[in-house]
């Protein structure tokens, strides 16, 4: 659960109204409705091409949806894009040192030298890379990157954290270990945001699921009721997907 | 044959005698060109970025124009330059005509379209890649156009080397607005010349050696300075 502090000046729940998006003529996200709420993890789920990036990139204003509404609940002369981090399927790592990486959003934010120092320090250990802070970034392995990231995105202390298929080309150790670093970012107050076509990481992850199929938000429920009384035969039959595996 | 053969004898031998004249020449090529290219770095590096990553008016037409100016014929600028500088030219008060300067400005015009175009191309690319995690992390335009300089440091190191190499090598310029005046603006381009319209072909040929040994240093130098610091930041 957030913490007071944070729960006085938040900038959620976070607000979508019917967002459509469309690109090169194709309707790509159709009319989707919802809004998250801080504390919990919500998991994107759906099969490849369903919209969850393009949901995800909406969400965190990387997009402007073609129609609706997306919007923050956040009092004005809060700097929104300051509160929020996102992890993307491939990590975009700067040129860099390690611990330069980690040291860049808080540079960007004019964050004080001494507190800058502190705070990597910290996040690095957290994701476990203390001990290659001074390697290059892009030389570590794929695993390492994508910790690396995240400690990137923590390091700003997101209220809202958004996940795309984090660990899509790690295999299941890697995957694991990112999987812990999202809970420790969960238990630090954030909320998650991700997106997976992993169903059993969406059962280790997830409070709440929202079932995106071909740019439709089809379900929306807890976890536990999502992967027992699914609604839709759409969602029955990914789940099903699942069982044959 | 026995020119080329003597030619290398010529190089060694001015290489080796450290002639004073050759010396001071291979100083004033070194300090024009380097001031000339380390100015165009200074304005070209933002510029190109600027290019690359804001949209303003006139951007496409810039852009173009950069490209199509990488190929700046030397002698046009030079000549350009010259009525700029000469004594009823708009700058002809600064007196610069036929000095150091004038060949630093020069050869500055030339490469500078070279190294706008190549860091824009440069920095584009790199955008592509950093666009949407500087996106997330808020970066601001400026902030933006900084971390792609720097992070693109190693590749528009190139763009600097070719910018370098263009400047050391033409001759045009140099010629019309410095004069190849012995002792004062006399460059190693210009010196060959002189001796190439002279007939002492294996001493031009000696020169444009030594020239071309010049050249390389500096760009293994570069390329060193580069493959020592890479493995650090990727």
């Amino acid at each position: 659960m957030a913490e007071p502090a944070i729960e006085t000046s938040s900038i959620l729940p976070l607000r979508l109204e019917s967002v459509s998006y469309e690109a090169s003529g194709k309707r790509l996200i159709d009319g989707v409705t919802f809004d998250l709420r801080a504390g919990t993890r919500s998991v994107i789920l759906g099969p490849n091409g369903a919209g969850k990036s393009l949901l995800l990139r909406l969400c965190h204003g990387l997009i402007r949806p073609s129609a609706g509404n997306v919007s923050w609940a956040a009092a004005s002369g809060v700097a929104v894009p300051y509160r929020q981090a996102m992890v993307f399927q491939r990590p975009v790592l700067l040129r860099r040192s390690v611990a330069a990486n980690v040291a860049y959003p808080l540079r960007l934010r004019r964050t004080p030298a001494r507190e800058r120092h502190a705070r990597v320090e910290e996040a690095l250990s957290r994701a476990g890379l203390s001990a290659l802070a001074g390697r290059a970034a892009r030389s570590l392995s794929g695993g390492e990157q994508q910790r690396l990231a995240i400690a990137r995105a923590w390091v700003m202390r997101p209220e809202v954290l958004f996940l795309d298929e984090p660990t899509a080309n790690l295999d299941p150790a890697a995957a694991r270990a990112i999987e812990s670093l999202i809970d420790g970012v969960h238990a630090s107050g954030a909320k998650i945001v991700m997106t997976t076509h992993d169903l059993g990481q969406a059962r280790r992850l997830a409070d709440e699921i929202l079932f995106l199929h071909r740019g439709h938000l089809l379900e929306r429920a807890d976890a536990a009721t999502f992967f027992t009384k699914p609604k839709t035969a759409e969602a029955s039959a990914f789940l099903k997907g699942d069982l044959s595996w | 044959m026995d020119d080329l053969a003597a030619a290398f004898g010529q190089a060694a031998s001015l290489l080796l005698g450290f002639d004073a004249e050759l010396i001071e020449i291979i100083g004033l090529s070194l300090r024009v060109s380097f001031m000339a290219v380390g100015l165009a770095a200074l304005l070209g590096l933002p510029l190109g970025a600027a290019v690359a990553l804001y949209r303003f008016p006139g951007r496409t037409l810039l852009g173009a124009l950069l490209n199509a100016f990488m190929g700046l014929p030397p002698v046009v600028v030079g000549l350009v330059v010259y009525l700029m500088l000469s004594r009823a030219g708009p700058l002809g008060a600064l007196g610069l005509l036929f000095t150091p300067g004038a060949m630093i400005l020069a050869q500055c015009l030339l490469v500078l379209p070279i190294v706008a175009a190549l860091s824009a191309q440069i920095v584009a690319d790199l955008n592509e890649e950093y666009n949407e995690q500087l996106h997330s992390f808020a970066a601001g335009p400026l902030q933006r156009l900084a971390t792609l300089v720097w992070d693109g440091r190693f590749s528009l190191m190139t763009a600097i080397l070719a910018g370098f190499g263009r400047a050391i090598a033409e001759v045009g310029a140099v010629m019309i607005v410095g004069g190849n005046i012995a002792h004062s603006t006399r460059v190693m381009t210009t010196a060959i010349a002189l001796e190439t319209s002279k007939g002492n072909l294996a001493l031009a040929l000696g020169l444009g050696i030594v020239l071309i040994a010049l050249a390389l240093a500096v760009n293994f130098a570069a390329l060193a300075l580069r493959d020592a610091a890479r493995p650090r930041y990727g």
